[in-house]
């Protein structure tokens, strides 16, 4: 395998196999290589503009996301997409469709395309997710979009940690309520009536209007809502000078600063975690004490909440 | 995270059968498998492409129309001249015997023909992916 | 169909004969399976008795040939007046290569001619584009421009010989040039006799030949229609085809369910550009797949007659019974065949083409022994002729119609698959249609998972595949196969240079110009590009011009 150090310097020349290696790496994150890749490339990020792209399956967004990409290299702008795709819990394995719709980018140089399974442990999702965004942002891409189907925690995680959150709805599939109900609403800063040339596209629009009225969370920036038919590129030039919209908002409230603050706070705390668990469980997992522990406890002789006195008590020692 | 699998399926040219390549699709995602569906009517370039950046393990491409001898030749040069010569390529479809040999000679790993049950494609998959 | 005294007294009978004789053998021999099913995982049952067809009423249900509702059969005499068309699916390199082999067929007793295109003619690319790399002359014959047209039916006499042409995308282009031929034959139009295969709907669903997405795909199509309707009248304008469907893994009842769904959608969108139902139905015709469940693909051909004769009378309003009658083309399941032991294939086709017969069809493809690796050679081509041949020379079968009719097996069958077909209306319908179906991945998911069923089965024994998953050999078969000349490619693309440097170029810049404009306004296509290739604009031209109108589609893909 190759040196993940000669691999980030690659990446950096541009070259995009050593891309594509790194984004493996951080995925399976294999003796601690996330943390030497992201220790290496930390110089070299903060540059990209992070969009995330959420509607459920079907609702048009790889399209979409083909379309923006196309925009945004009119305009001269790189674009690195993040497509994640939900993994089978019960076989680990996932099949990863989005490509389909972006063949025409797929040869663009201008254009990196990586498609990711949910995969299964805790958090690792977004940490993943991160880290390739991270990558792609030292790989000098100017635009970042993240694709997701936003179902569960670590999947909304990852859009909100999106500069711009654009969510996708679609006229008469009936789960525009349902999304609202996800709690997708908090956390869309644009919202896209795709496949707007359907039957209901005024209606849809409507119902957000009055959900984004009932939003406690008063914004001064209120999300606006796009109709869009992204099968023929209709609505995108508008969707693109709203995404740009509001990022000049969220720089000129220097809330862009902000946001990448949470995102920092939110990734520490994740890593933190994590390693947490890794290291200091994992350690004690192995240790003796703690499998007498879990034996006194079977036999009802201690209770959980004493155990784990106990084996705080321990873990105190040793640091 | 562990490693897992990673394998590029699509269908180069211009034919549009995809039940066989489906089928397989599915059973190495039940294997356990990342499998990258890119669908029908690839350009040798579009193919080569996406298996470098999404970094993948293995390709199956799948070929019925009878165009084999110009793709598959086409996909492994272009692998070649990208240094991605290690990404394992395998296929199937309506392929003669003789041009299977000939195709192995160019650097194709293996081609499974019809009736080829989709547990020996995944067992061949595990055992030739470099670790 | 029996008094209902005697019902009774039957199934009494049936209640004894199960507690009695059969009981005491299965008490000490357990049946081979504990389900018996057919290749579309539909339950049979042990024994069909009058029981199961209690409900039947014969003058409602089965009639009489040539009459409503057509469940045995279109015509009065059905294979006793003439046998069906023995149609040979062919086409392989240059329009003189394929050219010769048609000469080949009509000498060995072939009845009429059915064109297979290469794939860059179906998908609208002239040999010279960098997609055609690989595929020219390789699927089918290669097409770019009328003088391949002129090459491939030269000799052939257009007035006489009836050809099937598998075409959808570009259909209208390649009809146009059929047309421009007979001309130079000094065959006028209202004498040409064939089909196009025009069915778009299946191609999204199914066969991935498509190039403009739906909308503009269905305008093509009722284009044809309504102009064919006028100046070609005896010409079938679609051929609404399930083979592909089943070939892509579909049930049986799924093939007739998906392709009949097209159907009426083909019917209702011409109802609504304003064209008279009698007018253009009696020359819509199908395509189905003859799979090698013998009973039940001859119940499907059955039931598909009495569905279709209902929809077009009860939903549409036909009067004339012509557009009721569902006529058919069938083809063997080339998914049946197996690259093991290839010689098999020869009796899985004969079995094949025998339900085809006895399901009543007008036309029949067998496919050749040696399909699971190449196109056929000309010797197993005749084989597969043979077959036909001797079906309908020597068996007897056709001697008499519909000759399983009133089986207690074949009837409830036939109710069975009727049955479950028109549940499938009733889903495609709740989801708003065939074209909103197709776009929330509807027939893919359906189809998807009845091929990885079947695989399955097929890997775990449960499904027997003779010479596959059992009385396996691991010998290799010698077979002497067909081989295109590489050359073609290289010889087309030279033809279009020297073509375009023949004609009158300015001449061609017009007519696409006049193509583009009727693109985007509203009339028919079809004079436009009739046009266009009398002038020798090849097929790639036009489609360019369409595909810059039209957009191209994108596939839909469920797992």
């Amino acid at each position: 395998m190759s040196d993940s150090a000669e691999l980030v310097k690659r990446l950096l020349k541009g070259d995009r196999r050593a891309a594509a290696k790194l984004i493996t790496l951080v995925e399976n994150d294999n003796n601690g290589q996330s943390a030497k890749i992201m220790h290496l490339l930390h110089p070299h990020t903060k540059k990209a503009y992070i969009v995330g792209v959420t509607g459920a399956p079907g609702s048009g967004k790889s399209t979409l996301t083909d379309r923006l990409t196309h925009e945004l290299r009119t305009k001269e702008k790189t674009v690195g997409v993040i497509a994640v795709d939900p993994t089978s819990p019960f076989t680990g394995g996932a099949l990863l469709g989005d490509r389909i719709r972006m063949k025409e980018s797929c040869t663009d140089k201008g254009v990196f395309i990586r498609s990711m399974g949910t995969r299964g442990s805790l958090g690792g999702l977004s940490r993943a997710t991160n880290n390739a965004i991270r990558i792609l942002d030292a790989f000098g891409k100017d635009f970042i979009l993240v694709e997701t189907v936003g179902a569960g925690q670590s999947e909304v995680d990852i859009v909100n940690s999106a500069y711009t959150s654009i969510v996708i709805l679609v006229p008469g599939m009936g789960d525009d309520i349902q999304a609202i109900k996800a709690g997708i609403l908090e956390i869309g800063d644009i919202f896209v009536v795709n496949k707007a040339d359907r039957d209901g596209a005024d209606r849809t629009v409507m119902e957000l209007e009055m959900m984004l009225e009932l939003n406690p969370k008063k914004n001064v920036w209120r999300p606006p809502i796009i109709k869009t038919i992204a099968s023929r590129g209709e609505g995108v030039e508008e969707l693109l000078s709203c995404i740009e919209k509001h990022r000049s908002y969220l720089e000129s409230n220097n809330l862009l600063e902000k946001r990448q603050d949470c995102r920092n706070e939110s990734e520490l705390m994740d890593v933190l975690s994590y390693r947490i668990n890794k290291y200091l469980l994992d350690d004690l997992k192995q240790s003796g004490s703690y499998t007498d522990l879990l034996k006194k406890i079977c036999e009802q002789k201690i209770d959980i909440y004493t155990a784990a006195d106990e084996i705080l008590k321990i873990l105190w020692k040793k640091s | 995270m562990d490693k897992k699998i990673r394998i590029l399926m699509a269908k180069p040219g211009l034919d549009g059968h995809d039940r066989g390549i489906k089928v397989v699709a599915r059973a190495l995602r039940d294997a356990g498998m990342e499998v990258v569906y890119t669908g029908l009517h690839q350009t040798p370039e579009q193919i080569v492409e996406a298996a470098i950046q999404e970094d993948v393990d293995a390709m199956g491409l799948s070929i019925l129309s009878g165009a084999h001898m110009a793709l598959f030749p086409k996909i492994i040069d272009l692998l070649k001249s990208n240094n991605a010569e290690d990404i394992l390529v395998t296929g199937g479809g309506i392929i003669p015997k003789e041009d299977i040999e000939e195709l192995k000679k160019m650097g194709v790993s293996a081609i499974f023909g019809p009736g080829t049950p989709t547990t020996e494609i995944i067992k061949y998959i595990e055992e030739n992916v470099k670790n | 169909m029996f008094e209902k005294d005697k019902l009774e007294e039957l199934k009494k009978e049936k209640k004894e004969w199960e507690e009695g004789s059969l009981k005491k053998v299965l008490d000490k021999f357990a049946e081979r399976k504990d389900e018996f099913m057919s290749i579309s995982d539909a339950p049979i049952e042990r024994l069909y008795t009058p029981e199961e067809v209690e409900g039947l009423d014969y003058s409602e249900k089965i009639g009489y040939p040539g009459q409503f509702p057509f469940t045995r059969g279109v015509q009065p005499t059905m294979y006793r007046g003439k046998l069906w068309t023995m149609r040979q699916y062919a086409g392989f390199g240059s329009a003189e290569d394929t050219n010769k082999r048609y000469k080949y067929l009509l000498d060995q007793g072939q009845t009429g001619l059915s064109v297979a295109f290469d794939l860059p003619t179906q998908m609208g690319y002239d040999s010279d584009h960098q997609m055609a790399l690989g595929e020219v002359g390789k699927c089918g014959v290669s097409i770019s421009s009328l003088k391949d047209m002129e090459t491939l039916f030269d000799g052939i006499p257009l007035d006489k010989v009836s050809t099937s042409m598998t075409i959808n995308s570009t259909a209208a282009i390649l009809l146009a040039m059929y047309i421009a031929v007979a001309g130079k034959q000094g065959v006028p139009p209202d004498k040409i006799t064939g089909t196009i295969q025009n069915d778009l709907l299946k191609e999204y669903i199914a066969r991935g030949t498509y190039i403009f997405p739906p909308a503009p795909s269905m305008r093509i199509v009722t284009d044809i229609f309504d102009y064919c309707s006028k100046n070609v009248p005896r010409w079938n304008t679609i051929s609404i085809s399930g083979y592909h469907i089943r070939e892509a893994g579909s049930t049986a009842a799924q093939e007739l369910a998906f392709t009949l769904a097209n159907g009426m959608t083909y019917v209702d969108s011409a109802i609504k550009k304003g064209l008279d139902v009698d007018k253009f139905a009696p020359r819509l015709s199908f395509f189905f797949n003859s799979h090698n469940d013998f009973f039940e693909e001859i119940a499907k051909f059955r039931a598909a007659r009495r569905i279709w004769a209902k929809i077009m009378a009860e939903k549409f309003g036909a009067k004339n019974p012509k557009s009721m009658m569902l006529r058919f083309h069938t083809q063997t399941a080339g998914c049946s065949l197996t690259a093991q032991q290839p010689y098999n294939n020869i009796i899985r086709t004969t079995l094949e083409a025998l339900s085809a017969v006895l399901g009543g069809t007008q036309s029949l493809h067998t496919n050749s022994m040696d399909e699971a690796f190449a196109l056929p050679s000309e010797e197993s081509v005749k084989v597969a002729l043979r077959t036909q041949q001797v079906i309908g020379f020597e068996s007897g079968v056709a001697n008499t119609i519909d000759p399983l009719a009133g089986s207690y097996f074949i009837e409830a069958l036939t109710d069975k698959i009727e049955k479950e077909v028109l549940e499938y209306f009733d889903q495609i319908e709740a989801l708003g249609g065939v074209l909103a179906a197709l776009e929330r991945g509807f027939f893919h998911k359906e189809i998807a998972n009845a091929s990885y069923r079947y695989q399955k089965e097929v890997e775990a024994a449960e499904k027997i595949v003779v010479g596959v998953n059992k009385f396996t050999t691991g010998e290799e078969t010698q077979m002497n196969l067909l081989k295109v000349d590489p050359g073609v490619q290289k010889k087309q693309e030279d033809q279009i240079k020297a073509l375009k440097e023949e004609r009158d170029n300015k001449k061609v810049e017009e007519l696409l110009g006049g193509i583009r404009q009727a693109a985007k306004g509203d009339d028919n296509l079809i004079p436009y590009i009739t046009e266009a290739v009398k002038e020798y604009a090849t097929l790639g031209e036009i489609c360019d011009v369409l595909r810059d109108v039209f957009g191209e589609y994108k596939e839909q893909t469920v797992f």
